[in-house]
Order: structure tokens, then sequence, then C-alpha cells
């Protein structure tokens, strides 16, 4: 039922799309299944949220996308092409900003590492400065990320992904680690430089209300083993405003609608467990 | 301010050490235990005169030299062995067997092999003091923060960058333990194999001079030694501390909040 929604959303213009994807743990009585075919579709320009309960495999689905983690079963496809290593035309920004920027590294280096054997000096120095001023971190180049607060490490991650200009940045979980009133200043941040670097993104969280309030469309997943629960379009306004969206009736429905599917998930997996 | 009381907590104990040996020795008639203004003065007239050249020079050269080697062998097989399982797999049993072997046992078989001279002395050293930096290296390119590997493979870094930019910079306050140790070895090393196996350098002499009577000799040699070691170890913590600079930042960072 969920997979014939998605494949109607699947028009030529998809760019990233995972079939059947499936990741099992161990062998015999002992597997552990994490993700049961998951599918789900990424068109070009779109934001699209991965929201589902903790223990769901949302990072584990995020590895796959993103080809560091060979899937058990299934594939997945970017631009055409059956994804079995990390892709040229994509960028990551991990959860944990303090283990994925390099601390003996400043950060105008941090965010040009990537682009090293890419472009000739001229142009990654432009496109670092370019992408630290998107990110309000212009003039911080020189400083080393742990000089600095953690949303703003975390910023420095995005420029770095910016920086790189793919087609498609995946998110894992990004603001799980910083305090209510950085995330809402982060959230505000990606969905404008989103529109200024016109950019494809998905984005794995386990928050709700960041999900509805970023996404064009929300992929709800089961909990474990995983499947798609569903897929919700997303029509709210744009530009997204943190009091006005959040006021609107049906920024309400949606949440709702998510939250009762997450709520399902789990009471599953619970029965399951038993 | 801080800085000179500092210093001054640094050196009034060695100053008084000094001190007291200077005068409790001054009038000495002891064979073995000649004033220490004696001692000083052959250090002055000997060893910064042609003793510079003919053993000092030498032993710095030959110490450098299989220190050196030593580093970047160590450094280059750790690597190996840090980022490969199978290589790892294949030269654990031989690298523990060659480690366990304490290092002035290698010396009959250098002479062996090198006779009597400097590439002997640098073979021993090598030998000697591979292991510390070679292990550490290893251990500290293995536990390379899984988060960080990902990040480097996402972003398609070569090998070359990987090594250069993520993963010997992140091994480095590993390999810098390592690498200290093995300067430890090293010096004890030049000395040991100076004594059994050479025509010249500060081991050779400090032994001969014993061997032959000239306590004032055996001394000056003993304390230019200590000189020359502690000297190295300097040098050593100033290019650690440049290296490791961001190292030390983020630790103390990490202390204030």
């Amino acid at each position: 039922m969920s997979s014939d929604t998605i494949r109607t959303t699947r028009i030529g213009e998809t760019l990233l799309s995972t079939h059947e994807l499936q990741v099992s743990y161990g062998r015999g009585e002992s597997e552990v299944r994490i993700l049961d075919g998951v599918d789900l579709a990424v068109r070009a320009g779109e934001f699209v949220c991965v929201v589902g309960p903790s223990g769901s495999g949302k990072t584990t689905l995020l590895r796959c996308v993103s080809g560091l983690q060979a899937p058990t079963g299934g594939s997945t496809v970017f631009e055409g092409v059956e994804v079995t290593e990390p892709p040229k035309k994509m960028a990551v920004v991990f959860q944990d900003y303090s283990r994925s920027l390099l601390p003996w590294m400043r950060v105008a280096a941090n965010v040009e590492l990537p682009l090293r054997k890419l472009f000739p000096k001229a142009e990654r120095q432009r496109r670092v400065e370019a992408a630290l001023a998107s990110v309000g971190l212009g003039g911080k180049g020189h400083l080393y990320p742990w000089q600095l607060s953690g949303g703003m490490q975390q910023r420095v991650a995005i420029a770095r992904g910016l920086a790189y200009q793919p087609d498609v940045l995946l998110m894992d979980e990004p603001f799980a680690a910083v305090d209510a009133q950085t995330r809402i200043d982060l959230e505000d941040l990606v969905l404008r430089v989103r529109d200024e670097y016109d950019m494809t993104v998905l984005f794995v969280t386990h928050d709700i209300d960041e999900a509805v309030y970023l996404a064009d469309r929300v992929v709800v997943l089961s909990g474990a083993p995983t499947v798609v629960a569903e897929d919700i379009a997303v029509d709210l306004p744009r530009p997204r405003d943190q009091l006005a969206t959040k006021a609107l009736p049906r920024y309400a429905e949606l949440r709702n609608r998510v939250f009762s599917l997450i709520q399902q998930a789990k009471s599953h997996a619970m029965i399951d467990q038993d | 301010m801080k800085a000179l009381r500092l210093t001054l907590l640094r050196i009034w104990l060695p100053i008084l050490i000094v001190a007291v040996w200077w005068f409790a020795s001054s009038g000495s008639t002891s064979v073995y235990f000649p004033p220490l203004s004696e001692i000083l003065g052959a250090v002055g007239s000997d060893w910064l005169g042609p003793y510079f050249v003919q053993h000092l020079l030498p032993s710095i050269g030959k110490f450098l030299a299989g220190y050196l080697i030593a580093v970047v062998l160590g450094v280059a097989i750790g690597l190996a062995i840090g980022m490969n399982q199978i290589a790892r797999a294949i030269t654990d049993p031989i690298v523990q067997f060659l480690r366990s072997l304490p290092p002035p046992t290698i010396l009959p078989v250098g002479i062996l092999l090198f006779g009597i001279g400097p590439s002997m002395n640098i073979f021993v050293i090598v030998f000697g003091s591979v292991w510390a930096t070679l292990l550490n290296t290893a251990d500290g390119v293995r536990s390379v923060d899984l988060q960080v590997r990902d990040m480097a493979r996402s972003y398609r870094l070569t090998t070359l960058e990987r090594i250069r930019h993520v993963v010997l910079p992140s091994a480095a306050p590993q390999i810098f333990a390592g690498m200290r140790t093995s300067l430890q070895i090293a010096i004890i090393l030049i000395v040991v194999s100076e004594m059994v196996g050479a025509t010249s350098g500060i081991g050779y002499y400090v032994l001969k001079s014993q061997q032959s009577f000239k306590v004032v000799d055996t001394w000056a040699g003993t304390i230019v030694l200590g000189i020359l070691g502690y000297l190295a170890t300097l040098v050593f913590l100033l290019v650690e501390k440049r290296v490791l600079s961001w190292h030390a930042g983020m630790r103390a960072n990490d202390n204030v909040e």
C-alpha cells in the first residue's frame, strides 16, 4: 500500500531512490533485521525528512544511501547509477560535529579539505569563504573547531557540505546534539542555504516538529524491522516561519499524523519484542 | 613574572647540587672523586676542544641517523600495519618476537654483520628503538574515530589525503609518545653500542678512559653524555609542542567547559 503511494511520486526527475533496501546483522536464528525493504525516493530540489522512532535504523538507512555501508539486500540508485561507494555528487553532514570536524585543522581548512583534489586554489578559497559566510561564520576561518560552540561547529560542517556543492546533501540528525535555541536557528539556516544553493536535501531526524517544519515531504519509518510506514506530502506554504508556520492548523494536523504513526510504530515494535 | 618564578623553581636544585659537589670535592685527593673543578676543566678543554670533532660529533651523527631511520621506519611500517588488517595479522607474531629481544642482545649479531664501526652502531640503535614508535603508530592509526573515517570516505578523500590529513594527525599524539620512548632507548643504545663496538664516540671514550684509569676523563665524558641526552629531550619536547599545539589547545578547552 505504502509502496504504491511512493511509486506515484517517483516521476522522471527522481534523483535518489532506494529499492527494497534491506539490512540485517547475524545469520540464522540470531539474525536481526534492521531494514526490511525500504523504498523511498527523493526528487531533484526536494527537501525530504525521514523520521522514525529510535532504533528504527535511520542512521543505517543513511549509511546505505550514502554508500558507506553495503545493504544486505536491495539497492540505492543515485542519478541513475547504483550506489556501491560514496558517490561524487553527494555530501553528508554527520550527527556528531565534534567527531566529523578535524580538530588539527582550522575551520577554513576543514571546509576546504574535500575540495583539494577537485579545484585550483583560488576557486577553493572562493567557495570556502562563500560557504562560511552563508552559515554566518565569515571571518572565523582562522579558528580551530574546538574554539567554537557546538552550534557553530555544526555550521562549519554544513559549510563544508555547501562548499562541496553536491547534488544532494544528506543530514543525519544534525541538530540532535545542540540546545533547543540553537536548533531553531540552525533549522532556519538550513532552509535558507538550501534555497541559496538550490539543493536537494535528505534529512534524517527523530524530531517530529523539525521534520514537518523543514520538509516538502516526510517519510515516516516503522519500528525495526523497518519499512516505510507512510509518505506524507507537507503542503505548508514557503518560506516557513517558526511562529507563523507552526501556528497553522495544517501544521498541527500534519504533526499529529506523523506523531500517531510513530506511536503506532513504537507499540508494534514492542509487541514484536514480546 | 610567572615564567621567571617557574624558571627559578626549576633550576635552584640543580644549581645547589652542583655547588655542593663543587665545594665538597674541591680539596679531594681521592682517585675516584676528583675535584669538580678538574672535571669541568676537562669538559671545557677536551670536549669543547679536540674531542668535539673526534668523539662528540660522530656520536651525535650516529645517534641522529639511527633515531631518524627508526622513526621513519616505525611510522611507515606502523601506518601500514595499522591501516591494513591483513598486514597486521601477518606481521604481528614477528613484531612481537623481535621487540621482545632486549636491544643489547643484538650487539653480537650487529658486530658479526657490520663489524666494528658506525654502521653497526646505527644498526643497533635502529633495531632497538624502532619498536616503540612502530607499535604506538599502529595503535594510534587503528583507533582513528569511526565517524572521522566515514567523513573521509564520504568526501572521497584519496588515500594520500587520508593518510596526510586524517590518519597521521589523528594518531600524532600516540606517535609522539612512541617517539619519545624510542628517543630514550636510542640514547642508551648509542652509548652501549659505542662501548662494545666503536673506535670513536663518547661511549667508546668513557669506557676506554675508565679502563686506563683516567678518572677525570671518565667523569667528564659522563657529564657530557648527560647534557647530550638532556638537550635531545629538550629539542624533542619543543618539536612535539609545536606539532601537537592543536591537541594541547583542544584539551585545555575541554577542561574549561
